[in-house]
């Protein structure tokens, strides 16, 4: 499945387990707000457990996206970038909560969300500020995830909270894996915790 | 005074804080984290946002004259008075779930917040699909320049304590930490205080 997502438009769709799903910034500065719930309808993407799980401020490739319920969703197994945002949440307009609501969900299922192609960056003052870094996005930059399980995925092409910027289209393509194990050989690191969940959630459920 | 209490660790509480009123929360035997949400007590669809808050203050820590905002931008409450100086809201809350990834599947059964967000919040209609990140109080968690998070010893000491000035009618759901895997309490839970003016 291929679609594009025009700027500052919201899309949603289901990923079956397995599959991938890759978001491509088709100009610079592109941002693609991204919110994952589980096929359950309750287990939500959880941005503070999969942060200090893996020991990390931002997204990157190797990084296992985990749930409420500490479950793998989804494994990001490819990215152009080192840091995609995940700090600032998704922007506060209505486009997120309106495409939650095709799927009847509402306010409460608003959690943290991540902001791929996007970097705000940390200084290490005593508040840890955080600025904007409108040179990160770049036409043709791509992420790939792979969905550990079946899942909701949401995307807003709203331009960045932080950023000044005109908003951007985003290329969506959904195709089946091939990639069977957690870990493949030339694959990115993965954490050991990264690789228990991992385990845990196949055991389970995908 | 309207409220003088003890949380002990591993136990919560579920708190109607009234529009100006003042909660004080005093670490009394210092490093202990206090994992706390906020609600709009008339709509708890319209609850504390960790990245909302952090968006607005452009900054990662949470201290003096942070507005802790609602996923609809409304501000909640403001920390007004903080001897600790700095504290957590991108580490989340302890669960028997992320601790079986983060530790070992021997902690799947210790106790941790999000089992007793779950038993408090009851009470109030909040139930699992309500819980979001939130606050920690006196918890240290450094967010660095090269993008790590890692949870460090605390900053806080006996008798610190954080004040927060309600903006409106709030429900305040808190579960003082029972975490022993990790230095987010000093790896020795204690109890805290909870001081109220209304």
């Amino acid at each position: 499945m291929k679609h594009e997502i025009p700027a500052a438009a919201a899309w949603s769709a289901p990923v079956r387990a397995g599959r991938t799903i890759t978001l491509t910034a088709l100009a610079d500065n592109a941002n693609a707000s991204t919110l994952i719930i589980g096929a359950d309808r309750l287990d939500r993407l959880n941005i503070p457990d999969t942060l200090k799980s893996q020991m990390s401020a931002r997204i990157r490739a190797g990084m296992v996206l985990m749930s409420d319920r500490g479950l793998a969703l989804a494994t990001v197994v490819a990215s152009g970038s080192d840091w995609h945002d995940c700090l600032i949440g998704a922007p506060p307009d209505r486009l997120l909560q309106l495409e939650l609501a095709k799927h009847g969900f509402g306010a409460a299922d608003l959690h943290g969300s991540v902001n791929f192609f996007s970097k705000v960056r940390v200084t290490d003052d005593a508040r840890a500020s955080l600025t904007f870094d409108p040179d990160h996005a770049r036409t043709g930059d791509s992420v790939t995830l792979r969905a550990e399980q079946d899942l909701l995925v949401f995307v807003s092409t709203a331009a960045h909270p932080l950023s000044t910027t005109e908003p951007a289209p985003i290329a969506v393509h959904i195709e089946t894996s091939v990639q069977t194990e957690p870990a493949e050989p030339g694959g990115p690191e993965l954490r050991a915790e990264a690789v228990r969940a991992l385990e845990l959630t196949r055991e389970l459920i995908a | 005074m309207s409220l003088d209490t003890v949380v002990e660790p591993g136990d919560g509480a579920l708190l109607t804080v009234p529009a100006n009123g003042r909660l004080r929360i005093v670490d009394l035997h210092g490093n202990q984290a206090v994992d706390t949400l906020f609600y709009d007590s008339h709509d708890i669809d319209n609850r504390y946002s960790a990245f909302d808050t952090i968006r607005a203050q452009r900054a990662v820590y949470l201290t003096t004259g942070s507005r802790l905002l609602s996923t609809s931008g409304d501000e909640l409450a403001v920390i007004t008075d903080d001897t600790c100086g700095r504290h957590d809201t991108v580490g989340g809350a302890c669960s028997q779930e992320s601790n079986v990834i983060r530790y070992g599947v021997h902690t799947r059964h210790q106790h941790a917040c999000r089992q007793t967000f779950l038993t408090y919040g009851a009470r109030a209609g909040i139930g699992q699909r309500q819980l979001t990140h939130n606050v920690n109080f006196f918890m240290n968690v450094p967010v660095t320049s090269v993008g790590d998070l890692r949870f460090d010893d605390g900053l806080s000491a006996p008798g610190r304590y954080v004040e927060l000035t309600a903006s409106r009618d709030l429900l305040v759901l808190i579960s003082n930490c029972p975490q022993v895997n990790n230095p987010c309490n000093g790896w020795n839970p204690t109890p805290v205080q909870l001081l109220g003016w209304w």
